[in-house]
């Protein structure tokens, strides 16, 4: 018999809310199958289980809040704790670009409308199911269904003008989703998501910069081995299976810390951790605001092409605020890049108990000097900030030097 | 009796019978009259002893004829006497319906105020006893129906004492449905216990997530569901209607506006009883405090069964009351 305790997701976390449980008391469940919602300040977050067995009992309702480490389930141990199962996400197809068979006018109307065409691909009523006007225009007028019917409480529609809220934007908590009193409350409670996301950075950044001493490294790395190396590969690949840069330089990252695993691992209770695993905690910004650095597992142990499904996976997911609990916790090292917005270095604040953050800048083409030649090169600047309580500067030098070389060599294993 | 006595323990059938026997011995002008009421002790023991003690003139056994004896009565009460009549059970209380209603609760408005009709008529309700389909029906909604009547369903020790002398000192004709259910259940009968108002529910016990609004034998269950509810966290209010008609709306709209959520407890039929009733005020006097539909758990709508396990599975019982709380409360989210 095992306790299923509310794991903690994050350094920062103190409790968080249950939303809805996944199974009933009598489901077999595996190791690493996602068994509860809860709501933390990182947004609604999938919690796995850590052992396979029988669900014995249901401890908490869902809309309780938990202290981390309070016991939410009693799992009756059928067999012993196996490897964790990696589950495996479904691919998400990469939205390709079809051709759109629509007519001049539809095309120029559905500008005017404001309709997406993508939408409308094989609803076309025109020969050879073409995408005529009269289905732009059916597409712009707005549909009346039963569903989009608020079903709100008498009292709740009282509270909502009381209290000035739109009850379209809110969800729900009765029967078939009707809303009542309580979600009105809630929707106007002070304690927002994004700001309580907001106060767990706050909190995480402060107590690196005030606990962990910092040190940076820098380094310009010439990029065209890998891009060439990219191109060759996509060039073997349908569209929707091509790989972004990013999957090589996580490659790289994954073999340099092989090189170099004292970076990768965690500074807990004044002693330094070597992590054997590599999950590389990758930064993704939030739309409203805010991020998160879910972990992409075992990236040394991966393909390009799995690595590639992990993050078509992983970020709109992340985005949605709906990550795994091992994503939110097994993190070894956090990368961060901004290059997306033409930034050249990042200076990376560590992400504690983690020991070094990786900063990648833009690929921008630059002179570059080599073999006495001065040539243009597509370069990368590569950031380090690692902990000097754990690390020092030559063992940082040697991981950027790591990273270049396997940079130079991406067909390398 | 003082004020400062302990409460005597007796079950609530001695509480009805000494509120007969007090009724008797402050009014000359009240008698009881019904089938088996003197030499049997009433069909439920309700009056045994009480003719020994004040005679045959003033408990007087009937012949097996309702509408005729409740005739007598109405003619008694016009008379100037206060009689107590007893049927039964409302089920044979059908055969005096033609009295009830178009006698009893008309004459007052049909001679323009002139003969106002101070009967009171005491009958068994419910089920619960393995008596069957003609002997188990619960018709105080139907009674509730009709203008001109008072309906009341005493619970307690309290209200089987002492609504009937409120019901004698009413000018107009009263109804006093006792649940045979509830004459073996023990309690405390107070020492000053006497006339109760016969116009307002009551708080049996107080909650804030959801109300119960019952009446009658459904009473003790709500009140034991209750209980076990919280301990679950849940904490119900249950309130006893006592009075089916006048209803007390304003009891039962604070009591809405207080929880928001409704669950009425009815022994009756659902369709078109006096569940459906209630349940049509809410909505009309307290639309805006609702936050989940009103709910009903109310007898099958069957004749009631004679095997006990078919009629315990017909009516509302502690644990289908919790659970219909339970789902009135649960989130969906």
């Amino acid at each position: 018999m095992a306790d299923f305790v509310m794991p903690s997701l994050g350094a920062d976390m103190e409790s968080a809310t249950l939303v809805k449980w996944h199974v009933h008391p009598g489901d077999a469940v595996k190791r690493g199958q996602i068994i509860a919602e809860v709501d933390t300040d990182k947004g609604i977050i999938d919690v796995e289980c850590f052992q396979s067995g029988i669900i014995e009992k249901l401890v908490i309702e869902p809309g309780a809040k938990i202290p981390v480490g309070a016991l939410l389930a009693v799992i009756q141990g059928g067999e012993a704790p196996v490897a964790a199962v990696t589950p495996v996400p479904a691919p998400v197809t990469i939205a390709e670009v079809p051709h759109i068979h629509v007519s001049p006018l539809a095309k120029k109307i559905a500008a005017e409308l404001g309709v997406d065409l993508n939408k409308l691909v094989g609803h076309g009523t025109g020969p050879g199911g073409l995408i005529d006007r009269e289905d732009v225009e059916q597409a712009a007028k707005p549909v009346f269904s039963p569903k989009t019917r608020v079903r709100v409480s008498p009292l709740a529609r009282r509270r909502a003008e009381e209290l000035h809220v739109d009850v379209t934007h809110i969800q729900g908590s009765g029967p078939d989703g009707a809303i009542e009193a309580a979600d009105i409350e809630r929707a106007v409670a002070p304690h927002k998501p994004s700001d309580a996301m907001r106060r767990a950075i706050a909190a995480a950044m402060a107590k690196s910069k005030r606990e962990i001493p910092h040190y940076y490294l820098q380094t310009h790395i010439d990029m065209s081995a890998m891009l060439a190396w990219l191109q060759a590969e996509n060039q073997k690949r349908s569209i929707k299976d091509r790989l972004l840069p990013v999957v090589p330089l996580l490659k790289a990252l994954a073999k340099a810390l092989r090189d170099v695993p004292q970076l990768n691992g965690f500074w807990v209770d004044g002693q330094h951790r070597v992590s054997e695993a590599i999950h590389l905690g990758f930064a993704i910004s939030m739309k409203g605001g805010g991020l998160v650095a879910p972990a992409i597992h075992d990236v040394d142990k991966k393909s390009c092409d799995e690595l590639m499904g992990d993050l078509r996976d992983l970020i709109p997911r992340a985005r949605s605020g709906r990550l795994r609990s091992s994503e939110m916790t097994d993190a070894t090292i956090t990368i961060t890049s901004l290059g997306d917005l033409g930034v050249e270095t990042v200076f990376g604040v560590i992400y504690p108990p983690q020991v070094a953050i990786v900063g990648l800048g833009k690929i921008m083409e630059q002179p570059w000097a080599k073999d006495g030649m001065l040539g243009v090169h597509p370069v990368m600047t590569a950031s380090l900030a690692a902990d000097h309580r754990a690390t020092d500067g030559h063992l940082g030098a040697q991981f950027l030097e790591a990273l270049n070389r396997h940079l130079q060599t991406p067909d390398q294993p | 009796m003082s004020t400062t006595d302990p409460p005597k323990k007796m079950t609530y059938r001695d509480a009805v019978r000494e509120g007969i026997r007090s009724a008797l011995q402050n009014d000359p002008r009240v008698f009881l009259m019904g089938e088996d009421v003197g030499h049997y002790g009433g069909c439920f023991a309700v009056s045994r002893g009480l003719l020994a003690e004040f005679g045959e003139e003033r408990i007087r056994d009937t012949p097996l004829a309702e509408s005729a004896f409740v005739g007598a009565g109405i003619g008694a009460a016009l008379g100037g006497m206060r009689p107590i009549v007893e049927i039964m059970t409302c089920n044979f209380s059908l055969l005096a319906l033609d009295q009830i209603m178009n006698t009893a609760a008309s004459l007052l408005h049909m001679s323009g105020g002139q003969f106002n009709v101070p009967l009171v008529i005491r009958m068994a309700t419910g089920g619960g006893k393995q008596l069957a389909a003609q002997h188990s029906h619960s018709l105080e909604g139907w009674y509730a129906h009709i203008p001109g009547l008072k309906v009341l369903t005493p619970a307690t020790l309290e209200d089987g004492y002492g609504m009937l002398a409120s019901a004698l000192a009413d000018p107009d004709p009263v109804l006093i449905f006792e649940n045979q259910t509830l004459y073996i259940m023990e309690g405390e009968l107070p020492a000053n216990a006497g006339p109760v108002d016969i116009s307002s529910a009551k708080v049996r016990c107080e909650g804030k997530d959801v109300t119960i609004l019952t009446y009658g034998a459904s009473l003790p269950k709500s009140l034991e569901a209750a209980a076990k509810l919280a301990e679950q966290g849940v904490h119900a209010e249950v309130v006893d209607l006592r009075v089916l008609r006048p209803l007390d709306d304003a009891t039962i709209m604070r009591s809405v506006a207080k929880t928001h959520r409704v669950l009425i407890v009815d022994e009756g039929w659902r369709s078109g009883g006096i569940s459906a009733e209630i349940s049509a005020r809410i909505q009309e006097k307290a639309f805006y405090e609702l936050d989940r539909p009103v709910q009903r758990l109310c007898s099958a709508e069957v004749p009631m069964p004679y095997a006990k396990h078919l009629e315990q599975a017909a009516l509302p019982q502690v644990e289908s009351i919790i659970a219909a709380v339970q789902n009135l409360v649960r989130s969906h989210g």
